[in-house]
Formats: structure tokens, sequence, C-alpha cells
């Protein structure tokens, strides 16, 4: 399978994704960005408890943060999901184009016309 | 006529393993030579454009290794795997570990190829069994609860909700 070499990083965002909270979290950071106070409050959770998810989500590079900040709101740190996606992407991407050059030499073994269809093949990403 | 592409699935059967199914239309022999024979398997297990398959080789029968090799010229990407038949049933059954170069999960994981014919169809069951959930969810970068397709999905779901464009 064709992984990119950085995959390694990307098992802490997996990590930081498996749980419920962290992507409830992560949703609303994306309306912007929020300090442990106003992520305690919607989710019902106190303080410590949003700030342990924090920090799995901050190791996780999904969001930053600034140090100095008396209030230190989070902000949603997109690349990293991107990257992540992109990485899911291409184990379905490997099988599904190779399976699709697959139909082609079967058909060419077999002395026929591609039966597949063609769409399938024109309309993938590269 | 059967849309063969739309065949494909992916599922996680059980903690460890992951399956991967597809329908093609040609006869069983023919699906078991193109997963077997380097001249043919160099040909499609490429995954997207831009990779080619340098080395491939494969010594088919109970107890020989095979090798590949994929490079990625625009990116001066290379990368390989290999592993050792266990099981070579023609032209029905094909059972081989699997370990990448720069493994980055733990263990090995192990094949199995099962071909059934259906009419003119022959139906493909890839089962990859990891040593642990822990080693599968690992190699598939998915310690979501349900598995590598349902992570998928979830996702996707979240990076829509949050309107991130990906």
């Amino acid at each position: 399978m064709v992984i990119e070499t950085r995959a390694k990083n990307l098992d802490a965002v997996f990590g930081a994704l498996a749980d419920p909270t962290r992507r409830a979290i992560l949703a609303r950071l994306a309306s912007g960005e929020a300090t442990v106070n106003e992520l305690a409050e919607p989710f019902a959770m106190t303080q410590p408890a949003v700030s342990k998810h924090l920090k799995v989500l901050e190791r996780a590079g999904l969001i930053s943060r600034d140090r100095d900040a008396q209030r230190r709101p989070s902000r949603l740190e997109p690349k990293r999901l991107a990257e992540a996606s992109a990485w899911l992407e291409q184990y379905r991407e490997f099988w599904q184009t190779s399976f699709a050059r697959l139909d082609d030499v079967l058909d060419e073994l077999q002395g026929k016309k591609s039966t597949r269809v063609k769409a399938s093949r024109s309309s993938r990403k590269e | 006529m059967l849309f063969y592409p739309e065949s494909f699935k992916l599922s996680t059967p059980t903690d460890r393993e992951i399956l991967i199914e597809r329908d093609f239309n040609a006869p069983r022999e023919l699906v078991f030579e193109a997963f077997t024979k380097p001249d043919l398997v160099r040909r499609w297990l490429l995954g997207p454009d831009g990779w080619t398959m340098p080395v491939c080789e494969i010594d088919l029968r109970v107890g020989g290794a095979y090798r590949y090799v994929w490079h990625k010229e625009s990116c001066n990407i290379t990368m390989g795997m290999g592993g050792v038949f266990r099981e070579v049933a023609r032209p029905k059954k094909l059972v081989a570990t699997e370990k990448f170069d720069d493994a980055w999960y733990p263990g090995e994981a192990v094949n199995t190829t099962v071909l059934e014919e259906s009419g003119e169809i022959t139906k493909m069951k890839l089962t990859v069994l990891y040593e642990s959930k822990e080693a599968r969810d690992t190699a598939t970068r998915s310690g979501m609860e349900h598995g590598m397709v349902a992570g998928y999905n979830r996702l996707e779901e979240l990076i829509a909700s949050m309107g991130v464009r990906v």
C-alpha cells in the first residue's frame, strides 16, 4: 500500500480523533477559537477534563494554543485534519485504482474490449 | 451488466482484520494469474497514477518469498514490502505474510486471498489479519471504534460539518 512517510505522526491524530468529545471540541473550534471555560460549558465538563482533551489535541497538532496569553484560547489547525483525511483516502484510492487497472489487464488477457465503465476511471482523483 | 467498481467493499469483520471485496469479470484461473505472475502484478498493483513497480518478485510456493517495491518518480519516493507464502492453492486461495520495510505497525500481517467462482464472475475476498487490534488500527491509521470505513466516514462528516476545505 502506498503511504506517505509522515504517517507515523498521524498515529497521534487518529488517536485524538477516536474520542467523541474531542471530535465535538474540534467541531466547535471550527467556528472560531475558544478558551477552556468556553469549551467546558457546552460540554458539561470540568475545566481539568477539557484541558486533558485539549492536551491530546494539541499533541496531535490538531489545535494550537498561545503559550503566554492568560486566556490561552484554542485554535483549530485544519492542515492536520486534511493530512489525516488524505491518508485514509489513499488506502481506498490505492485499491480502487489498482483494481480498475486489473479490470483492464483481465479484459486484455481475455481478448475483450474493456467492459468497465470508463467514467469510473476518468472521474478518479490524482 | 454489473458495474464492477461498485462491487468494491471495505469492512472490518473482526478487531484484527480488514476485508477487501471486489468482483472481476474473468475466470478464476485468470484472476489467480493476475495476482501471482510478476509481469501481470506490476501492471496493476500500483495505486494512483504516477507509481511504478521496479521490483516485483514472486516465488509462488509454500515457504517462497515475494518482494514488491514501488517508486514514484515525481516525488522520488520508494517503498517496499514483502513476505512469505504460507498456502498456495491454485486457483482458489493464497495465504502470505506481509511486512512493509518501514513498518509503522507491530508484527506482521497475514493476507488471505480467496477467489470464488460465481457464473462468469470471480469474487475476490482479501483479508488482512494483523497481530492485534492495535496493529490493525495503527496500520490503517484508524483508532476509531467502528473500524476503518466507519472511521473514514466519520472523519469525512466531521470535516464537512466543520466547513474545512480539504
